[in-house]
């Protein structure tokens, strides 16, 4: 690892200022669970860390008005505790406490989450060079294609990459329809979820749509009573403590029995968090079978681009979509 | 801003520091994977003087390290602390749990430098002298444990599965401890030994 400077930022402008001085090299550290991983693995190699985790008033979290409000240093198992989102929007709830384990989520924020890098098994295996990987080294190629791809994406692939996005989070917070708050030396902006991720297309290691330096200062929800209809579905290889071979986050708007409105959003089987507007279309108006969400759900993978070993993640995907459709509707709202 | 600039160039004076920051700015300006590529012998890189003041199971500490050092490496290389264990050292199998002011982290993933004016506890600091902690009392008692290994890192993220109120069934045991693997399989021990301590603090 390279020698880094640490440096620790009270404001928001005080950070961006910190980062513009360093000149390139500098990388924010929230929590550090990516980004002190990815140092120790090679990939990352800032010279400067500027300590964001100490920002006044980061962590705060408000539940009061008309919208939902995260601050993006607020822990992740803060977030997933706090009494009123567990109760009206279970699914935030629980794509939280199904993701990493405790202690990881003790140390990782909601910012720093929307940020993590793929786990995909090639860009990992960064320090020695032994793969080439495009998000890694631009133009090396991309050893997961035609490699070993059982964890790799369906959904949204390029001839360029076909790395999984690995949050829960930023799935739950597509179906609900999130926007993300930045600010930078150019002053605040705001962009919807769906704008701030982007495809791999040509230029994989382009992920988030923001400038250098800019920081994720909150996250905003629309308040919504689909939230009570709401689960988010996790299939893993084990249990827990794992990432998502396939997850769903469905919320439901309903009139007795008819769906007025289905927010679904899929991961684990996609390059970036992935609206299943195909689904949310066929759900409309419906009474719902399970019949129904499952040949709903199927729609949403009618463009999946599968590779040798991962074929699997389309049927799976459909029936964890589906599952999950039935399970928000009965309205449950329960946590382990 | 520019006073705490200030004062990380004070802190920074040391004859070894200086030296680590000219190798610094120099990997700066070269192209760094162009420069790794021709040189596979590379010289060892100092790292930058970060100083530190924490309480380690309550004993206050002002140490200098190097600002790269993850917790775990400063617990068991720079003091000594051989307790925590590394397993992996990238967050995924909890053998280096600690607490940080109560909650429990992983210290392979915490960096050091972020414990500045913070309280640590390890597997050191539990016991009330020579009468072990409950939790480690309750290990014993079921044979939680094999080899060992896993087992400071068990109790650590135990006690605070407990103090979470994350311990009233068999199954959200099994959850919240899911951060902790054994490779010996001690996991039916592992939750019986927290399921008796549970009860035990619920009645003190
Ligand atoms: C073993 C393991 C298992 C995991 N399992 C899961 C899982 O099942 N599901 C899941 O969703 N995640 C999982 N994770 C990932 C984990 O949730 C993320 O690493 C974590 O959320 C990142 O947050 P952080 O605060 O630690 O970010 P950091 O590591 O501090 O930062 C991540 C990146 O974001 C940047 N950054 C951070 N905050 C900001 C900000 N506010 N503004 C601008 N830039 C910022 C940093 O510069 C860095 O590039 C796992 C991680 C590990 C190690
Ligand atoms: S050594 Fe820290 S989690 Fe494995
Ligand atoms: S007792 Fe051996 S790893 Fe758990």
């Amino acid at each position: 690892m390279r020698p880094v400077r640490y440096i620790r930022a009270r404001t928001v402008l005080e950070a961006v200022d910190a980062f513009a001085q360093a000149r390139g090299n500098a990388r924010y550290i929230a929590g550090g669970t990516t980004l002190y991983d990815l140092m120790k693995l090679g990939i990352e190699r800032p010279t400067c860390l500027i300590d964001i985790a100490t920002l006044e008033g980061a962590d705060r979290i408000d539940t009061e008005g008309d919208r939902l409000f995260f601050g993006a240093g607020a822990l992740m198992a803060d977030v997933a505790e706090t009494r009123s989102i567990v109760r009206d929007y279970p699914l935030l709830a629980q794509s939280l406490w199904k993701a990493a384990s405790q202690q990881l989520r003790n140390m990782a924020t909601v910012g720093g989450n929307l940020l993590q890098r793929t786990r995909c098994p090639y860009f990992r295996n960064g320090a020695a060079g032994v793969y080439p990987c495009n998000k890694r080294d631009p133009g090396s190629g991309c050893a997961a294609i035609g490699g070993l791809d059982r964890s790799q994406a369906v959904l949204g692939v390029s001839d360029a990459c076909n790395a999984v996005s690995p949050g829960d989070w930023p799935v739950a917070l597509t179906a609900m329809n999130a926007r993300i708050e930045l600010v930078g030396l150019d002053g605040a902006r705001t962009v919807s979820i769906d704008d701030f991720y982007q495809l791999p297309g040509s230029t994989p290691h382009i992920e988030f749509a923001m400038a250098p330096g800019e920081i994720v200062t909150g996250i905003t929800i629309p308040k919504t009573d689909a939230g009570r209809r709401s689960t988010y579905h996790k299939i893993r290889d084990r249990e827990s403590y794992a990432f998502a071979l396939a997850s769903a986050a469905v919320a439901l708007s309903m009139d007795g029995d008819e769906v007025r409105q289905a927010h679904v959003a899929l991961g684990g089987v996609a390059t970036r968090p992935w609206r299943a507007s195909e689904t949310e279309a066929l759900l409309q108006g419906q009474t719902l079978t399970y019949e129904r969400a499952l040949d709903a759900a199927r729609a949403s993978f009618n463009g999946a681009r599968p590779g040798a070993h991962n074929k699997f993640k389309i049927e799976l995907g459909a029936r964890t979509v589906a599952d999950a459709i039935m399970i928000a509707a009965r309205g449950t709202n329960h946590v382990a | 801003m520019s006073e705490q600039r200030h004062q990380g160039v004070v802190t920074f004076t040391r004859r070894e520091v200086l030296e680590a920051g000219a190798v610094a700015s120099f990997a700066g300006v070269t192209s760094s994977s162009a420069a790794d590529a021709a040189a596979p012998a590379r010289q060892a890189e100092h790292g930058i003087t970060q100083r530190l003041s924490t309480r380690i199971n309550g004993t206050a500490m002002a140490l200098e390290i190097d600002a790269r050092a993850s917790l775990l490496d400063m617990l068991r290389e720079r003091l000594g602390m051989m307790g925590t264990k590394k397993g992996c050292d990238h967050g995924q199998c909890g053998a280096c749990t600690v607490h940080v002011d109560g909650r429990r982290v992983a210290s392979c993933l915490t960096l050091a430098a972020k414990v500045d004016g913070r309280e640590v506890t390890t597997i050191e600091g539990i016991s009330d002298g020579k009468t072990l902690h409950p939790m480690q009392q309750a290990f014993i008692d079921h044979d939680a444990l094999q080899c060992g290994y896993c087992t400071p890192g068990q109790i650590m993220a135990a006690i605070a599965c407990v103090r979470e109120g994350h311990a009233s069934s068999r199954e959200q045991i099994r959850e919240y401890m899911s951060g902790n693997i054994c490779r010996c399989g001690a996991y039916i021990g592992i939750v019986n030994a927290i399921e008796q301590a549970a009860r035990q603090t619920e009645r003190t």
